[in-house]
Order: C-alpha cells, then structure tokens, then sequence
C-alpha cells in the first residue's frame, strides 16, 4: 500500500468508526428520552412506564380543580370521559389552562393514584386541541363503556 | 374591491412564474437567445407582481376591510395599527404570500446581480427558481388563498392573536423568510449546474456569496425568534426543541455545512458534487419544515390551523423538488467527480469533517422531530423533547469545537497536523486555565456547562491567536470567518451559563413581602389594574434590591384582551450585561391579593444572541471577499503542481 492509500484507508476507518458511536450513542439517547403518550384509559388499565417520566393527557374535569393553601400546589382531574386521573402539580399554571379544556401534563405516577406533573403545557392558541388529546378522547368514546359523553 | 384585484394579479403572478419556468429554459435547450433573454424581464415583473399583491393585503388589513375572511379572522376594530399591518403576515395564508414576495425578490435580485455569468446560465438559475415559484403561487392560490370574500362582511373581526401583538413579530418573520427562502437560491444554482453539467470556480465563488447572505438572513431570523420566545411567552426559556423551531434550525445546520464546504470547492475541483448535494439538502429541509408547520401533523406549540389538504399539497411539492433535484444529481454525479486531490493534513479535510458533523446533526434532530409521526403511524404516541436533542447535540458539538480551531490553523493544500498540533497547545493550557477560574468564580459548574465554557474559551484563545499572527493584510474572508468563529465562542459561554447557572424560582408572594433569590431581593408591591390600547392588564410592581440599594422597579403585566378573552402573559426584564432579572406574573391565588410570581436569573443569556449576531455579522464581511490575483495565480500554481506530480 501506497502512503496515500494507506492515509485514505485511515481516513474511512476514522469515519467509519465516527458513524458508528454517533449510531449507538443515538440509539442509546433516544431509547432513554422518548416519553410515550398515555390517555386516562391507558392509566387506569396499568399501561405506563413505572417510574418514568410520561405525558398524560386530556381534558381538566369541571370543578376538579383545587389548590393546596400557602403553596403554590394544585390538585385537578385528566379525564378522557371514561377514565380520571389525579394530578398534582407544583408551580405556575399556563395562561389558557382552565377546566374543561385539554391539557398535556409530563411527569410519573408516584403512586397507585396520583400523577405528579413537572410541567403543564401551554398551548399558544385557545382553539388549540393537542392531537394527541383529541385521538386519545375519540378512542374512550369509541371504546370504553365507561364513556358518559362528558356531561358529567 | 382591492381583494378582486389582488387575487387577480395573484393569478397574474402565477402566469408569470409559469412563464418564467418554461421559456428560458426552453431557450436554453433549444439555444435560443431571444427567449433565454426572457428571463430576467420575467423575474422583474414577477417581483413586482408580488410585491404588489402582499401590498394589497396590507392595505386591506390598514383599511380594515372585513369582507376579506383573511382580514376579519386576524384583526379587530380596536387592533392598532402597527399590528394590523404585522397581522398580514401573522397567519398561515398571509405568511406564504410573504414567503412568495420573498422568494420573488430573491429571483429579482439573482436576475440583477447576475452579470457576470454567461446568458446560459442565468437562464437556467431563474428559470428553476421560476419552478419553485410556480408551486408556492399555486399553493397560495388553490391551498391558502388570502383574498377570499366572506359575504356578508362581519362587523367586527376576531382579532389578533395577542402573542402575535408584539415588536418581535414585526421583524422575526421577515428576517427567518429572508433566509429560508434564500436557500432556494442556492438550490436553483445547484439544479441549473446540474442541467448545463458543469461547475466551475467562478460559478461556486458566486453560488458561495448568495448561499452566505441566506444563511446570514437565517441566522439572525433564528436568533430573533428565540430571543422573542424569551421575552413574549412569559416563561423564559429561548429554545425549546419544538418541531417548529428544527424546522428552522435543520436547514440551518445544512446551509452551515454547505458554506463551509464551498470555501474548499470554491478553490479546488473537489467536494464539488457533495457541495451540490448539500444545497440540494437545505432546501429540501426548508420546504419539509414548511410542511411539518403547516399541515399541523406534529405537535408544537406553534399552532397553525392544521389542514391536511395543505400537507398533501407541500408534500407534493418537496416530492417534485427534491425527488426531481436528487434524481438529476444520480445522472449527473460522474460529471461531477473530483479531479484535485486532497490531503489529509489540510484545512480541506477539516472542512469536510465540519459538514459531516454538521449533516450528522442535521440528521440526528430531523429523526428526533420525525419520529414521533413515524411512531404515530404505527399506533403509538411518543415524544421526543429536550434530553433527547440536548444530549445529542452537546455529544455532537464537541468534535466541532475540537476541530474548529485545527480547521482555521492548517493551511490550505497541505500542511503539517504536528505543527498545527503544537501550535494550538499553548491555547489548550489558556482555556483549561480560563475555565478553572470559571469554576471557581462562578460556584461550581456542571459537567456540560463545564466543558460548554472550556469550549468558548479553546475557540476565543486560539482565533484571537490567529488574528494576531496572520501574516500580511487580512482579507474579508478571513475576518468574516474569525468574527463567525469568535460568535460560536460567545454563543457557546452563554448558553453553557444561562442553561446551567440559572436560578428559576416560582413563588407566592403576600402584597409587601420580600423574598431573595440569588443575592438579590424581591419586595411585591401588589397589583394594579390598568386599561392600555386594546387591552387591560394587572400590573405587578416588584422592587428588586441587592444589599439595600435598590436596582430596578420591575412592571409584569397579566393581560386580557376582552376580544379574543385571552389572558397573556407579559414578563418584565432588566437586561444586563452579565445577568437578567426576568419577573413575571402567575396568577392570583387568592382574595387576599396573594400571587404566584416567577422570578428568574439568567446569567449571560444576552451573550448567546450576541454571539449569534457575530456569526451573522461574519458572513456579511465574507461577502465583501474579493480574493486578488496574485493569490489566485498562486492557488492554479499550486493545483498544476499537485496534478503534474510535482513537489
């Protein structure tokens, strides 16, 4: 082998070998830090990864609402119309949460019952219905007989 | 009236663009000059056309003409001026009319600043820039046409989103346009030496200027963008990984790659093809990002009406431009082949390592945004957010930082690794020196900020060397690229210290009580109620202290805009040097006038927007580059050497 070759030869093993970190390291970053979507339902069936972070999401039950006093601690419901969710969340609420309307939360179950959120989402627009929301409450209207159309 | 006649001259415009689109290429096919020199009359009026109609929208939303569906949906009586003249470009129709303009400035300016290149090739660049055209026209037209009649005409419009009722929207959008659609020049260089099969040196050099100006437009569209997230959504974060902001950073991350590769192919007969392939790459970026904000299958935070016609329609678009583009490039890559030979130890070489980490990064955080929709489609919802991103592009730019400095150190053509080596070891001591004090001055830093501000200090310390010892009179290029590279030190100091060193502390606060955060104090003074322009807000007073002497009265406002019932959040800052002080409202927690108030520290955030400012500033002073003859002479003497095997 010529040295031209040979530095050529280097110079794809090199890149080879580059490709291959950035393969595995990817995988291993992206296994660790995808977080799933579940719906009320899905929680209620047991279906969430067991002290991870998840999303968790649909709408805030009408007067589920209460806060903690001399804290800025809140307490609401997530319900798909089929299936509720506790959640309690520590901090400062978006501008357009409100009962009734659709929410994301992120945070883990800490126990059997309750969720504890680290972050509420914020939607920039009020007319806004996070997809993932809307499918997750035409699939409990389709699926559950639990559903009561959300009349409550 | 004025709606009949802008969807008219719309119309107008897509017969021109279709014109253009057709006839110098044609011309040039068939080698005749007559229709060849159609196209830069074609591109003049085209951009008048345009300009025209986005003119006629603007007037329509400044005379308020409610008949217009556009015009009542996005304003209001009570909107003011300033913002019902931004509302024309503050929703999806309007924004693709301004994407077009754009666009058709962009060919106007091509067309004019095109002198040096024969008839044959400007015919051909105006003439795919004029394919590009025709499909952005035809998606205003038949998928978001601004100019449809509601009849009757309501008396009072929806209003404009408040958010969107801010400075920023004045100037990010235009600016990100700018870039976004600058990259389609590029694209249209690259397509139009695909169809004439050859490139030469002259051709990248004037490629090279077009593709630096875009990506100087792009930078400091994206800077804007996050600095406005900052200051107008009320929760002080400046970058979110949302699918919408990777659609403008993905093309960015590629055009980044492809300026950096042009400087080798510019001055070789190498990398050329991988040059083309590249500009190929951050347009199809652009238009995927279009279609991954618009057509609204993604979740994001920016929430354009979602309208799978729309995404079908985009869709098809990057299918014909790309695919097309991408195909014309298999048949053509033989031609393309490189003749000069590179050396492993020069500064081409380095380049070529910049764009692979570059595209690689481009890549990782195309599948992080698609992955949630590939995941979709087989039933399960997923999201990816920001440990994902963070962590792989903290792993990702750590070779750039590494290589950087090398990069710029080696010579062109060939040089020896060792003695670059040994001439940056000196700068790898300054930096681990500067870093250590950092440490201590600064209480301890984490892992990431750690190596973040080590990074900073390895780029400053050794471009600042560079600077200094550059022999003879510097040229444009050089600045450019010493300015740019000293941005990405700035840039990489503020981020590793407003991302790590922060303090963000939610508190509720009783009218009169003071709490302290990070050395400084905090006493709320209540909230007042005040009624501004077209809202009403409750306005917070926070006197911020530090040791007794009072800094600044801090005034967030809770807003509600009665027309849209919409409460917003607006935060009150005081900017530094070294840190802001960023205070904004919560809500009221109960009817003893309590309330939950944010008070945020973010040390050096303005340094992360500066430094991005220089990279920007750096392609500018590229532009002016005009590389003399003696050099230039110098380079063939060298190419002719390297290919009669002389040395």
């Amino acid at each position: 082998m010529t040295p031209t070759r040979r530095k050529r030869l280097l110079l794809i093993l090199m890149i080879a070998l580059g490709v291959a970190v950035a393969v595995a390291i990817f995988l291993t970053a992206f296994k660790e830090n995808i977080m799933f979507f579940k719906s009320p339902t899905e929680v209620a069936a047991k279906d969430y990864p067991i002290n991870r972070n998840f999303r968790l999401g649909g709408m805030v039950k009408e007067g589920s609402m209460q806060r903690i006093p001399n804290s800025l601690k809140v307490q609401f419901v997530i319900t798909d119309f089929a299936e509720d969710v506790k959640v309690e969340f520590e901090g400062i609420l978006p501008d357009l949460f409100r009962e009734g309307q659709g929410v994301v939360t992120i945070g883990k179950m800490t126990t059997q019952e309750l969720f504890t959120a680290e972050d509420v989402l914020a939607k920039h627009d009020e007319n806004y219905m996070p997809p993932e929301v809307n499918d997750a409450l035409k699939k409990a209207q389709n699926q559950s007989p639990n559903y009561n159309n959300g009349s409550n | 009236m004025i709606a009949s006649i802008g969807q008219f001259l719309l119309i107008l415009s897509l017969v021109t663009a279709v014109v253009l689109m057709l006839v110098p290429m044609t011309g040039y096919f068939q080698n005749n000059e007559r229709m060849m020199r159609t196209a830069r009359p074609l591109s003049y009026l085209l951009f008048t056309l345009t300009l025209t109609t986005f003119l006629l929208l603007v007037s329509l939303f400044v005379l308020q003409d409610f008949s217009v569906t556009y015009v009542w949906q996005h304003s209001s009586l009570a909107l003011p001026l300033r913002y019902r003249i931004t509302a024309t470009w503050g929703a999806h129709e309007g924004s693709v009319l301004m994407w077009v303009t754009v666009q058709a400035l962009w060919i106007a300016a091509v067309a004019r600043y095109s002198r040096s290149l024969s008839l044959s090739q400007v015919s051909r660049v105006l003439s795919v820039l004029g394919v590009i055209a025709t499909g952005f026209l035809a998606f205003v037209l038949f998928a978001s046409n601004p100019f449809e009649i509601t009849n009757p005409a309501p008396l009072d419009g929806r209003d404009l989103n408040p958010l969107l009722q801010d400075f920023g929207m004045i100037i990010h959008p235009p600016m990100l346009y700018f870039g976004y659609v600058g990259l389609s020049v590029a694209f249209s260089l690259a397509v139009a030496a695909l169809i004439g099969g050859q490139i030469d040196e002259k051709w990248i050099r004037w490629s090279r200027r077009w593709t630096n100006l875009a990506w100087a437009f792009l930078t400091v569209g994206i800077i804007l963008g996050s600095w406005w997230a900052y200051y107008e959504l009320g929760w002080g974060g400046w970058w979110f990984w949302d699918p919408v902001e990777n659609a403008s950073f993905l093309p960015w991350l590629a055009a980044t790659a492809l300026i950096h590769v042009q400087a080798v192919s510019e001055r070789k007969n190498a990398f050329r093809g991988w040059t083309v392939l590249l500009a190929i790459i951050a347009f199809s970026l652009c238009v995927l990002g279009t279609f991954l904000v618009r057509s609204g299958s993604i979740t994001s935070v920016h929430s354009f009406a979602a309208d799978p016609f729309r995404g079908i329609f985009i869709l098809v678009l990057l299918a014909i431009y790309a695919g097309g583009a991408l195909t014309l490039y298999a048949l053509r890559v033989n031609q393309l082949r490189s003749r000069d030979n590179i050396n492993l130890e020069s500064r081409e070489t380095m380049l070529l390592a910049n764009s692979l980490i570059f595209i690689t990064s481009t890549f990782t955080i195309l599948l992080g945004t698609l992955f949630p929709m590939i995941f979709d489609a087989m039933g399960k919802k997923i999201s990816v957010g920001e440990p994902y991103f963070g962590l792989m592009f903290f792993l990702l730019m750590i070779p750039m930082a590494v290589l950087m400095p090398l990069g710029a150190q080696l010579k062109w053509h060939k040089d020896q690794m060792s003695t670059a080596i040994k001439a940056l070891t000196p700068h790898f001591f300054i930096a681990a020196a500067l870093t250590t004090a950092a440490y201590f001055f600064f209480d301890t830093l984490n892992l990431r900020a750690t190596a973040g501000v080590f990074g900073g200090f390895w780029i400053a310390s050794t471009s600042v060397a560079q600077i200094i010892k550059f022999p003879g009179k510097p040229n444009a290029g050089f600045v450019g690229m010493s300015v740019a590279h000293l941005g990405v030190a700035v840039f990489l100091f503020g981020m590793s210290m407003t991302e790590h060193k922060d303090i963000e502390k939610d508190i509720l606060m009783q009218p009169g009580q003071t709490s302290t955060v990070g050395g400084y104090d905090f006493t709320f003074n209540g909230v007042t109620q005040v009624s501004i322009e077209n809202y009403q807000a409750q306005q917070g007073s926070i006197q911020v202290s530090k040791n007794g002497h009072d800094i600044v009265e801090l005034n967030p406002q809770k807003r509600f805009y009665p027309k849209q019932q919409q409460p917003m959040t607006e935060a009150d800052i005081h900017p530094g040097l070294t840190k802001d002080i960023y205070v904004s409202l919560g809500e009221q927690i109960n009817q003893e006038g309590d309330w939950a108030v944010r008070i945020y520290l973010k040390p050096f955030i303005r340094w992360m927007w500066f430094g991005g400012l220089m990279m920007m500033a750096g392609a500018v002073i590229a532009l002016f580059n005009r590389r003399n003859k003696r050099q230039e002479r110098q380079q063939v003497d060298h190419v002719m050497k390297e290919r009669l095997g002389i040395s």
